[in-house]
């Protein structure tokens, strides 16, 4: 379903993210990058969300070359996949329920349904009765869990999330590894990077090393 | 429908806004009332002097007065001397001395300094309406007339009025200019709000393009929010002309008054407000657009 091909990522000033990384993900697998800091894990992710574009190869996701797709075309690409970013970027100035809400009111979806789905996506993150709360009283993991919630809202495929249990104690680090078990278990795809790649390891999902932007 | 449906969408949006930041939207809003308020003040005071010069006749007017001596027959002779000057350029009539002074006891309240002078003081007049406005014509004309006998004085009556025409043209073109620059700072000060809404909202902005917001959603609410501040600040503008209207109606009736003229001050119209509000709102969605425009492409 997703494939890299060849794929090297140079930025400007020479530093190189990626290199010529080949990787292969089948519909419904769950695969986890591990890598130290700075080995391109988060580039990855970028270069599938479309954040960011190759320097060499193409990235395909269902036979279409995602990284060529215009800047028109992008929006649209990014309402079909679930995106957790490194800093979850929340609105702090919206409740919990609002920032569930906004991809569904990007898609245009009709405000009780969306209303509906918003309910079910945070039920399902276990935050069912916090709708009203602001990000400010939520715990980091209930954050976390926030974050998640919004990505899954609009029912993604395919979900990427960039460390999406850093800073997050043990325990809340478990809770959001099982979360991101029942996802996959639901059929949709994953793509995690994380720094703890014993986090998932009882989940067996397939384990990749990045170091210095090289597949290991 | 879809498209309605996203500029309502987008429009609640920016009402959500700014009802967010309400003492930000009010003082914003009310720059742009006083703003418009100036012109649409203006605007309202000129179309009643257009109306107060309406109700005086701006069309050429001379009156010939006659020696108060003069003879019933000469009177009628000038008034035949009078018809073949004009030709058909124009109507006579004969405001008799008797009429003039029943006229003046009747419209001005002066009855009893009449009664006490012992003959009435007036003299038989002709009033004299033309179609032509010519300068040089209605001066040969006073030339001409001023040379009958026993002819007194003649006097050119439309001056005044056309005068007061000119002004008010002048004033109407002095007010469009006016309107002009404040309709550009108007512009300008939407400009600079949206600006600053754009560099508040940056994190919703990048979080919005970061689930798959179009550049069209996000700069749709920005769109109805200069439109929004600009209807608000129409309103304010229209209120204050109202305010206005009030505060002059008592002194210009008493100013008319001092000049025999029936005068009430009329606020602005109900197709003035829609045209005042349709106004602001499109100049506030103007600037937003520009400021958009100028500025989203900056946010990453």
């Amino acid at each position: 379903m997703i494939r890299f091909e060849q794929v090297t990522k140079r930025y400007t000033g020479g530093h190189t993210a990626l290199e010529r990384v080949d990787i292969d993900i089948a519909r419904g697998e769950m695969v986890v990058v591990t890598g130290h800091s700075g080995a391109g894990k988060s580039t990855l992710l970028k270069l599938l969300a479309v954040l960011e574009r190759p320097t060499e190869g193409r990235v395909l996701v269902g036979g279409e070359n995602v990284s060529a797709l215009k800047r028109a075309a992008l929006p649209y690409w990014r309402r079909s996949i679930g995106l957790i970013m490194q800093d979850q970027r929340l609105l702090f100035d919206r409740s919990a329920f609002d920032n569930v809400m906004l991809p569904l009111s990007i898609s245009s979806h009709p405000p009780r349904e969306a209303a509906k789905r918003v309910s079910a996506a945070l039920e399902r993150v276990g935050l069912a009765g916090r709708d009203k709360a602001m990000p400010v009283e939520l715990s980091g993991g209930e954050q976390q869990r926030l974050t998640i919630a919004r990505a899954i809202v609009n029912r993604p495929q395919i979900l990427l999330a960039d460390e999406p249990t850093a800073h997050l104690d043990d325990a809340y680090a478990r809770d959001i590894a099982d979360l991101f078990r029942s996802f996959n278990e639901a059929g949709v795809t994953m793509l995690l990077t994380t720094h703890d790649g014993g986090l998932f390891e009882r989940y067996a999902p397939r384990r990749l090393s990045l170091a210095h932007g090289k597949l290991q | 429908m879809n498209w309605l449906r996203l500029q309502m969408r987008a429009g609640l949006r920016a009402a959500r806004q700014m009802l967010r930041q309400p003492f930000n939207t009010l003082l914003a809003a009310l720059v742009v009332g006083i703003a418009a308020a100036l012109p649409a003040t203006g605007y309202m005071l000129l179309g009643n002097l257009q109306r107060l010069a309406g109700t005086v006749s701006a069309a050429p007017e001379i009156s010939v007065f006659m020696q108060p001596a003069a003879s019933a027959d000469t009177v009628k002779d000038t008034e035949k001397k009078i018809r073949a000057l004009l030709a058909k350029d124009g109507r006579v009539e004969l405001i008799s001395r008797d009429a003039a002074l029943k006229r003046f006891r009747d419209n001005d309240g002066l009855s009893e300094i009449l009664d006490a002078l012992p003959e009435n003081p007036f003299a038989d007049a002709f009033v004299v309406r033309l179609k032509d406005a010519d300068a040089q014509h209605l001066e040969a004309l006073r030339s001409d007339l001023a040379k009958l006998p026993e002819v007194e004085h003649v006097q050119l009556d439309s001056d005044w009025a056309k005068r007061l025409d000119a002004m008010i043209a002048l004033g109407r073109q002095a007010l469009t200019m006016l309107a002009g620059v404040l309709g550009l700072g108007l512009v300008a000060v939407t400009f600079n709000t949206i600006r600053l809404q754009l560099l508040t909202q940056r994190d919703e902005i990048e979080v919005s393009r970061l689930l798959g917001a179009t550049d069209a959603w996000i700069r749709r609410p920005f769109h109805w929010f200069g439109a929004l501040q600009g209807l608000l600040g129409g309103a304010l503008a229209g209120l204050l002309a109202l305010v206005a209207t009030r505060m002059l109606a008592e002194p210009m009736g008493e100013l008319a008054g001092l000049y025999s003229l029936e005068f009430v001050l009329r606020p602005l119209a109900a197709l003035d407000w829609a045209v005042l509000l349709a106004l602001c709102a499109l100049l506030g969605w103007l600037g937003a657009s520009a400021s958009v425009r100028r500025h989203l492409s900056r946010i990453a």
